[in-house]
């Protein structure tokens, strides 16, 4: 689904602050694989991320999503197949704008944004449904701003309006970072449960290792660029909660 | 009275400007003083065209690209070479200064005996209030279609855009496209208030975008404080404010010229009362703390 190939980023070349991020990194992410990456702050994670994602452009190397080669794709153009979760709520929802507003631009992630109104109320009752699965009681709230709700209810929301639009492959960049530990929990149960649903290829960077014991059918651990551990499955299946602290020891 | 149904007829015409100043700063989060260029620029295309013998129907449409060429290029300064903002429409400002001047071939264009929008259409025999019709029905489409359009779902994203630029990017909608466009908008509404203004003044001068920009921000303000008090959070209701905030700006500055201020001073009272309206709700909100 999505293959990385030896794919290089530097920040700040030739400066005294000079960043490598990735230093040659090659990855073959299956269809419906969830992948979890851990590692040490600076480690290359998130530039990893914004590099599928196409908010970075890398310096060497391809990436191809679904057999396009995507390498040098603007991230607008990638949103057809790519939906985000940011580690800040406020990145991945519009606070000034309706829970409404937001989930019809979400519902329309891959087409064009025309002139014709498309909230109707087909539409609104779509949405109502749709959040009604959340279980979190918004669904008569979606006339409120977005910058009304809570961070955990946000990034909840913004799961959710990830699949209102066909969507292949989910980006979640420490989701749950921001949030106190049992709306933690609840978004990280909400993004697994859509993953299998949806048969989504997703991609979850976390310091938490808890959920990285949890969550994924496969798991790598970066350093300073460059994969250090790589364990499919099975192998994950068979780690231990120690060993996986020990890989930070 | 004569004298605040003119400022009504001048809060109305410089509406448009109030409504580009809010795509701009309220809607867009840009600072964009492109505004004063603009807006010169759409008073001397009316007033050159008027000269000319172009019936105002014609001059309409050739006035809205033109401002929407000026902003789209402030847009293209500030996405596509990473310039900031503000200076990126301080250069085009400039700029137009002598392309305005080129355009009316000199400083001052009178056009009052040319036949204009408001002498043309005779919907009632008192002139003025045949003026306050005509402007008010523009007002009203100019308002309808601005609304209409922030309601659709390229209107959202819009919306969106200056809100959270991560997340629209995400949600696949050019970022840089999408301001040019809304500056390009905001200020086709800017020079719409020079093509009003020229032919309900009956002249056109190079000197008249000097600090207009304040008379937009102004309005906007008023609005927007008006907006947090009434907590509206209909896109009808805000923009129907700023419409409202710009016609108490004028009536605020005729109400000073009616108490006998100085003339000479009344920029200097624009921006006592802009700052003024800017600081109450901090003021307030201090006492409140």
């Amino acid at each position: 689904m999505i293959v990385i190939n030896d794919v290089h980023k530097v920040f700040n070349r030739g400066k005294a602050n000079q960043v490598n991020a990735v230093n040659g990194i090659s990855l073959d992410i299956k269809n419906e694989e969830f992948l979890v990456i851990v590692g040490s702050n600076g480690s290359g994670k998130t530039t990893l991320l914004n590099l599928v994602a196409g908010s970075v452009i890398p310096d060497k190397g391809t990436i191809s999503i679904d057999d396009n080669d995507v390498t040098k794709l603007a991230d607008y153009k990638r949103s057809q197949w790519i939906a985000r979760v940011f580690q800040n709520p406020m990145s991945g929802t519009a606070s000034d704008l309706s829970i409404l507003d937001n989930f019809r631009l979400a519902a329309i992630r891959t087409k064009p944004k025309g002139l014709s109104i498309g909230i109707d109320d087909k539409f609104k009752q779509e949405v109502k449904d749709k959040i009604a699965t959340l279980g979190m009681g918004l669904e008569n709230k979606i006339e409120q701003s977005m910058g009304t709700l809570s961070g955990g209810q946000r990034q909840a929301l913004t799961l959710l309006m990830s699949v209102m639009d066909s969507c292949k492959v989910l980006l979640l960049d420490e989701p749950t970072a921001a949030l106190d530990p049992r709306s933690a929990e609840v978004v990280m149960r909400t993004a697994d449960k859509l993953i299998a649903d949806f048969k989504l290829t997703a991609i979850l960077i976390t310091h938490n290792l808890k959920d990285a014991y949890n969550y994924g059918t496969r798991i790598i651990q970066m350093g300073e660029g460059l994969i250090i551990n790589d364990l499919n499955q099975k192998q994950k299946a068979a780690l231990k909660q120690n060993d996986l602290f020990n890989w930070f020891g | 009275m004569d004298f605040y149904l003119t400022a009504l007829l001048q809060g109305l015409c410089y509406s448009a400007i109030a409504l580009g100043i809010y795509i701009s700063m309220k809607i867009f989060n840009i600072p964009d003083i492109t505004t004063d260029g603009s807006y010169t620029l759409g008073g001397a295309v009316t007033g050159i065209m008027l000269t000319h013998h172009q019936s105002t129907w014609v001059i309409l449409p050739v006035v809205i690209i033109a401002g929407a060429l000026a902003g789209a290029l402030t847009g293209l300064i500030h996405t596509k070479l990473k310039i900031n903002a503000l200076l990126a429409g301080i250069l085009v400002m400039t700029g137009l200064y002598s392309v305005n001047l080129i355009v009316l071939g000199r400083s001052n264009l009178p056009v009052s005996n040319l036949p204009s929008l408001f002498n043309n259409l005779h919907l009632i025999a008192d002139p003025n209030q045949n003026t306050l019709i005509i402007i008010s029905i523009f007002v009203v489409v100019v308002t309808f279609l601005i609304g209409y359009l922030l309601k659709t779902d390229f209107g959202i994203a819009m919306r969106a855009t200056g809100n959270s630029e991560s997340m629209i990017r995400a949600l696949g909608v050019n970022t840089d496209r999408m301001k040019i466009t809304g500056l390009a908008l905001a200020n086709a509404l800017t020079a719409l208030s020079g093509y009003l203004i020229v032919q309900f003044q009956g002249f056109a001068d190079i000197s008249m975008g000097i600090g207009i920009v304040i008379v937009g921000l102004g309005s906007v303000i008023i609005a927007e404080t008006l907006i947090n008090w009434f907590r509206i959070t209909k896109v009808w209701l805000s923009l129907i404010l700023v419409l409202t905030g710009a016609v108490i700006f004028q009536l605020v500055l005729a109400l000073t010229l009616a108490i006998g201020v100085d003339p000479n001073l009344l920029k200097l009272v624009t921006a006592a009362f802009v700052l003024l309206i800017v600081s109450l709700p901090r003021l307030s909100f201090n006492k409140a703390s």
